[in-house]
């Protein structure tokens, strides 16, 4: 099981992993990402420089979950991830539809108030 | 029921530029009995003709939201408003001219007698005025199907928008009502909530002009669109055992 990947490949995921991983934490510093929505996406960073790291990570948990092709694991792994994400977003999408609405009625409401006074 | 009622008829509107001014002066001039005290409040739906400056020019009492909400959102704000400024009764009336005024005080009855939380204006009941086309017909009879099947309430026009809701109907919906098409989805919230509904038949015109809000192509979108927001409501309400309140 050594060198599955090659070393070149391997530093330049960790640079990657690095680069978005800064780039996740200067969105929360600048205050343009919510903490609430930043903690997945520290989830992922972490995720992604502990498997450039750990270089048969992969392997080992295909074979334990026995899946026969490790980098499918990648791809399963992933577009659950997405799914996932996505419903959330639809909570949050729906969660402000009804916050907009009840702000604009109030808004309707006192200024049909305002002008009758 | 003592003294004077007091009535707002909300008249959601987008683009009636044609029918406002109409509707308004019919609602005016029509007579009704001693002790019943008729306010419209017109709810400008972000409408993009010339509405707005209809309703400004002819000091026609409205509503004007900042952004469209649709027919849901519309019909909402009239009824907090009416909870809000104290009338007893708040009747939805559409704007295109299909619900005539004259037939206010037939579907105010039942409240007025306390029989009633709310009460729809049927066209189906008896056969009579403007029966509408036949894919809405089969439509409807769907609806009274599933609202059967549900709530076991039998409501023959459960699109109909003619409708008057008493004050503890209002502070129901003032929580919690439809967005897209909510005429059907209301009565299980109403019958869930255990508000007494009654279904007088009254006469439709056909609409005096402009759109209507369900076009064709759309139909089926609206089917689907509200026998799933029944279903959700009803597993909802049902399994919370609760009062809706979100």
């Amino acid at each position: 099981m050594e060198n599955v990947i090659p070393y070149r490949l391997q530093i330049t995921a960790i640079v990657i992993a690095l680069i978005f991983m800064f780039f996740v934490f200067r969105l929360i510093t600048k205050g343009k990402l919510r903490e609430e929505y930043s903690f997945i996406w520290i989830i992922c960073t972490v995720l992604l420089l502990l498997f450039s790291f750990w270089r048969n990570g992969l392997d080992i948990i295909a074979k334990l979950l026995g899946v026969f092709y490790a980098p499918s694991l990648i791809f399963l792994a992933a577009i659950f991830a997405i799914v996932l994400f996505l419903v959330h977003l639809s909570v949050v999408n729906s969660r402000q539809h009804k916050q907009i609405k009840d702000l604009a009625q109030e808004l309707a409401l006192l200024k049909k108030k305002m002008h009758k006074d | 029921m003592s003294s004077l009622l007091k009535v707002a008829v909300i008249i959601p509107c987008y683009n009636e530029e044609q029918n406002i001014l109409k509707l308004f002066n019919e609602i005016n001039s029509t007579i009704f009995s001693q002790n019943i005290q008729v306010t419209p409040v017109f709810i400008n739906d972000c409408s993009i003709d010339n509405s707005r400056s209809i309703l400004i020019s002819n000091n026609i009492p409205f509503i004007d939201l900042p952004v469209n909400l649709g027919i849901g959102g519309a019909v909402q704000t009239g009824y907090k408003y009416a909870l809000r400024n104290g009338f007893d009764v708040a009747v939805q009336m559409d704007g295109d001219g299909q619900h005539p005024p004259s037939e206010l005080e037939k579907i105010l009855l039942p409240i007025l007698q306390n029989e009633s939380d709310v009460v729809i204006g049927s066209r189906y009941i008896t056969k009579e005025g403007f029966q509408s086309s036949l894919l809405r017909r089969i439509g409807i009879n769907y609806f009274k199907w599933l609202n059967q099947c549900l709530v076991h309430v039998t409501v023959n026009d459960s699109t109909s928008g003619y409708r008057a809701l008493n004050r503890e109907a209002l502070r129901l919906v003032a929580g919690y009502y439809p967005d897209e098409y909510p005429e059907p989805e209301a009565i299980i919230l109403y019958s869930l909530n255990k508000l007494r509904i009654t279904e007088v038949p009254v006469t439709m015109r056909e609409r005096q002009g402009g759109q209507s809000s369900i076009k064709t192509y759309k139909t089926i979108y609206y089917m689907f669109k509200v026998t799933l927001g029944i279903l959700f409501l009803y597993i909802r309400l049902k399994f919370n055992g609760k009062r809706h309140t979100i």
